[in-house]
């Protein structure tokens, strides 16, 4: 399963980076510059679809109390929380070349960086709690509190005015972008879904791991 | 002058994406190791415990 995977997102990858470099001119006022979209845009609907699949594990957990649940949140935010990460970095590289700026205090921005603390704060909230199931339960309606956030950043370049670029995919009714330049996203995309599950995959076989290891240890307490 | 700061701020985007999920990859690779020898060593404590019984 891991290998098949690696070697789908391994071909979308390489053909998707083929088109974006080799095939798509520059755009006409940002230049080259414009390609960050390409990483910036699958990224964060990456992570946003990674922080929604928490959700309903999280939800999962507070309705069922397994476990299994909680570790599959655990491991779906781990690994969202990257690629939120590596959207914050690269529009902060993209802002330094069309703004003049790295960071703008804007609704867009500010909510973004919001969600990214939000779900840190989960992250550090869990090891900061021993007891298995109390981690559960809190950690679970935190995951559940912070996709409220997400959907204010959704939509806080239609609510607020930002310096955030307005909607340009075509699905938001955008329509910015040049023909041919928008399905690359949707590709990368997907890209980023098949390494983002390779990685929820490894994540939770290592919550599985702690698990026994925690009750391999009551075990030899018990002798 | 602006087109090459422009190119390479693009290189540095997607080096930085790169990046960012190379240290994550390797991070989890760290940690499964650590666990795999956590899980040998509690084991061997297990039997041992097992064999003073």
């Amino acid at each position: 399963m891991l290998f098949v995977l690696a070697a789908v997102c391994a071909v979308l990858l390489s053909v998707n980076l083929y088109k974006i470099f080799m095939i798509l001119p520059d755009e006409a006022n940002q230049g080259a510059i414009y390609r960050i979209v390409y990483v910036h845009v699958p990224a964060i609907f990456t992570g946003f679809t990674g922080f929604f699949i928490a959700l309903g594990a999280s939800a999962a957990y507070l309705i069922t109390g397994k476990l299994k649940y909680d570790a599959f949140a655990a491991a779906v935010t781990e690994v969202a929380l990257a690629f939120a990460t590596i959207v914050l970095a690269t529009g902060m590289i993209w802002g330094r070349i069309i703004w003049g700026i790295w960071w703008a205090w804007d609704a867009r921005l500010t909510t973004m960086l919001a969600c990214w603390l939000i779900y840190a704060g989960y992250l550090m909230l869990r090891r900061a709690i021993d007891e298995p199931t109390q981690r559960a339960r809190l950690s679970a309606v935190v995951s559940i509190f912070g996709c409220v956030d997400i959907l204010i950043v959704w939509k806080s370049i239609e609510w607020w005015r930002t310096q955030h670029p307005a909607p340009v995919l075509s699905v938001r009714d955008g329509g910015g972008m040049g023909p041919g330049m928008e399905a690359p996203i949707y590709w990368n995309w997907l890209a980023f879904m098949c390494l983002a599950a390779i990685l929820v995959i490894v994540r939770t076989r290592q919550e599985r791991m702690a698990r026994e290891i925690d009750s391999l240890r009551r075990m030899a307490h018990a002798y | 002058m602006i087109d090459a700061r422009n190119f390479t701020y693009m290189f540095y985007g997607f080096a930085a994406a790169f990046v960012i999920l190379v240290v994550y990859v390797v991070s989890l690779a760290l940690r499964e190791h650590k666990l795999r020898s956590e899980i040998d060593r509690v084991r061997r404590m297990v039997e041992q415990s097992e064999k003073k019984i």
